[in-house]
């Protein structure tokens, strides 16, 4: 281990006195890095699929591309869920539904958008009276993954894309 | 049996209300009937011994521009032979009565022909939209359909 204070290290004996509240860089840091660690690792996403997508999902969380390996394991609970993955089409009589599922999540949630149909409406987009042209016109999205439908191994690019995007949250420290 | 002689049976049954037989371009050749007599004939296809038209497969609607249609595929179990059922209406207000009291089947299909068309089957069990939201306006597979703006919010 790094000697370090920043990395979370043992200070020097005859410091200065750390400033204490958002100023204090060096214990929030850490803190900052432990809680990301612990989101990223144990990203439990809704059991939600709504096409051809969610066929690749199960894919992906079955034995050969195990999805548990990143920590994401499905939960058929929005209350204990931290992703929704739109896996599929969305059409308006769905909006409403997502959206209060959206809302029923805790907080800190994240939204994958999967595939062509949710990141834009995909196939739909033109001369399409019911579908929604993008899941992101109800909710908002952290990561979307391109494909009809993508493969396995894009969605875990997709998850380690969105892993990325966590371990760079500030959940303590002021904004800057 | 062979169309034409179905389409006999039907015209001594009923009269005037068996229009014509549309045999060749078909398939299968459908019996063209007056709309309301519509669920009669139906009960006389499904009974009669000869006939036994034991399942409805397939119900739809069309939009044939200066008129509407609704087309039902029938076949039999019993005798392994099919016909079709067609009915014109107009374009104001078309109705007709419900066939979901002869073949319990019927329902999905006429509330989507319902939802999608705006053709009312009156006598039904429970007419309602089935596809798109209940508060949805208008009937999309119309030709003359508009597409709304947006709907609750959200651009189409």
């Amino acid at each position: 281990m790094s000697q370090d204070p920043a990395r979370g290290g043992a200070a020097p004996a005859q410091a200065p006195a750390a400033p204490v509240g958002p100023d204090a860089q060096v214990m929030v840091g850490s803190a900052d890095m432990f809680v990301n660690w612990a989101r990223r690792s144990s990203l439990w996403y809704l059991l939600f699929a709504t096409a051809c997508c969610g066929i690749e999902l199960m894919q992906t969380g079955a034995s050969r591309y195990d999805l548990d390996r990143f920590g994401a394991v499905f939960r058929a609970s929005p209350r204990q869920s931290d992703l929704l993955i739109v896996a599929g089409t969305i059409t308006h009589k769905m909006a409403e539904r997502i959206k209060r599922l959206y809302d029923q999540m805790p907080e800190p949630k994240f939204v994958l958008s999967m595939g062509s149909c949710a990141n834009t409406g995909g196939p739909f987009y033109k001369d399409s009276y019911c579908v929604v042209k993008g899941v992101d016109l109800l909710i908002p999205v952290d990561v979307y993954v391109p494909g009809c439908p993508p493969r396995p191994e894009a969605l875990i690019d997709g998850i380690i894309q969105l892993q990325k995007i966590i371990d760079k949250k500030r959940n303590f420290a002021k904004k800057v | 049996m062979e169309p034409q002689a179905l389409f006999d049976a039907v015209k001594a049954k009923f009269g005037e209300a068996a229009l014509e037989l549309q045999a060749t371009g078909f398939r299968p050749p459908f019996v063209v009937v007056a709309p309301a007599s519509i669920a009669d004939v139906a009960i006389f296809l499904r009974d009669d011994p000869a006939m036994r038209f034991d399942s409805l497969m397939c119900l739809s609607g069309v939009d044939a521009k200066e008129r509407f249609a609704v087309a039902y595929h029938l076949h039999s179990l019993a005798h392994m032979h099919q016909i079709g059922l067609k009915a014109f209406l107009h374009r104001e207000n078309p109705s007709l009565p419900s066939v979901d009291a002869v073949w319990p089947a019927a329902n999905f299909m006429e509330r989507e022909t319902f939802d999608l068309y705006g053709i009312v089957f009156t006598g039904s069990k429970d007419l309602r939209r089935i596809l798109l939201p209940d508060d949805w306006e208008g009937h999309p597979l119309r030709k003359d359909y508009k597409y709304p703006e947006s709907y609750h919010g959200v651009k189409l």
